[in-house]
């Protein structure tokens, strides 16, 4: 029963990413332009109401279908890890248009191809497990590393107001 | 009901993907893409190898029950919910494709040359999607998540982990997308 529910849950999945165009490469290369507020409106929304409902869970302690107190751990700070995967990602991202989700959307929406980006990345996966203690992962010790992470919120709030500009002034 | 066989707009489309992500919640799991292919790995028993895989996958079906889904949703939207999938983008995006040989910019849902069945028979097209599949992979794991579970799950939990990996994805896509990218196409 339980795994019904997952399955539904990932058909709604699919079928959002699909119809919202998000799972189109051309759409990726578009958001890597800047040419159009399509991508940044989906993960903006998604994100806006996300931050209401992980916050709202926290602070009133909902409980989920099974009567159970949602917890929602953080992430482990590997700060070092998150900047060089995240890059290392963000070069395939923007080469074949499609992250683990849109993946499997395009399968099922025939494009046979994708077999191909999935087999690899999830070789990609397997050498990063093989590899992973040799590659660098901690927090970098840098003091102006660290000034610049605390003004992080300062930043993105700024950079955000100049990336709406760039959209509102045309 | 026609807007439905049409492309959403963004509006529908984000609030949708937070919906997935509070249905997840509310049933005691965690909204992440990227995990799926460690999952997949240790099913295949790279555990035995290699301590990294070497845990209790099987926890994580549910998860290979959520792209089995999206596996489907994807049958269902390209099948029995769309009448047109051209995707409208930006006509500057469009004739700086034109440039880069991909000529069916903005009257198809995939680039044919790489996505389309011609691309089984094309080599340069097959390097593409491996390299690109393993940066994805290979990045998606050490970053400690994809977009779904960083740029959504992790950003609505106001994670810096997580935004530090987005800036990540922006500076590597960036790159690709303005200065390498016209030299691999």
């Amino acid at each position: 029963m339980r795994t019904l529910t997952y399955f539904f849950i990932g058909i709604l999945f699919g079928i959002t990413l699909f119809k919202s165009e998000a799972a189109s490469w051309f759409r990726i290369y578009e958001m890597f332009q800047f040419k159009s507020f399509h991508m940044y409106g989906i993960i903006g929304s998604a994100l806006v109401l996300g931050v209401i409902i992980t916050q709202s869970i926290k602070r009133f302690k909902l409980k989920s279908f099974y009567g159970n107190t949602i917890v929602i751990g953080d992430k482990p700070k590997l700060l070092k890890s998150n900047l060089y995967g995240g890059i290392v990602f963000g070069l395939g991202w923007a080469l074949v248009g499609a992250c683990p989700g849109p993946i499997f959307v395009l399968l099922g929406a025939g494009f046979t191809p994708v077999l191909v980006l999935l087999f690899f990345a999830t070789l990609g996966t397997f050498v990063y497990g093989k590899l992973k203690k040799r590659l660098p992962h901690l927090k970098v010790k840098d003091p102006l590393f660290d000034i610049l992470l605390t003004k992080c919120r300062y930043f993105c709030i700024f950079a955000c107001i100049l990336f709406l500009n760039h959209f509102i002034a045309r | 009901m026609n807007w439905i066989y049409d492309p959403w707009p963004w509006y529908i489309g984000g609030p949708l993907i937070a919906l997935v992500m509070l249905l997840l919640l509310l049933n005691d799991k965690k909204f992440g893409m990227s995990s799926n292919l460690r999952t997949i790995c240790a099913a295949f028993g790279a555990g035995k190898s290699t301590p990294f895989f070497d845990y209790d996958w099987k926890s994580q079906r549910w998860n290979i029950v959520v792209i089995i889904g999206a596996l489907t949703g994807g049958i269902i939207a390209s099948q029995y919910l769309s009448t047109q999938t051209a995707v409208a983008i930006h006509p500057d995006v469009v004739l700086q494709l034109q440039e880069l040989n991909i000529l069916d910019a903005g009257q198809a849902y995939m680039p044919e040359t790489l996505f389309g069945n011609t691309a089984w028979k094309d080599w340069k097209s097959l390097s593409i999607l491996a390299v690109g599949g393993f940066l994805v992979g290979f990045g998606a794991r050490y970053a400690g998540g994809c977009t779904s579970g960083h740029a959504i799950s992790g950003l609505s939990n106001l994670q810096l982990p997580s935004l530090i990996a987005v800036i990540g994805f922006f500076i590597g896509g960036i790159i690709m997308n303005h200065y390498l990218i016209r030299y691999i196409l």
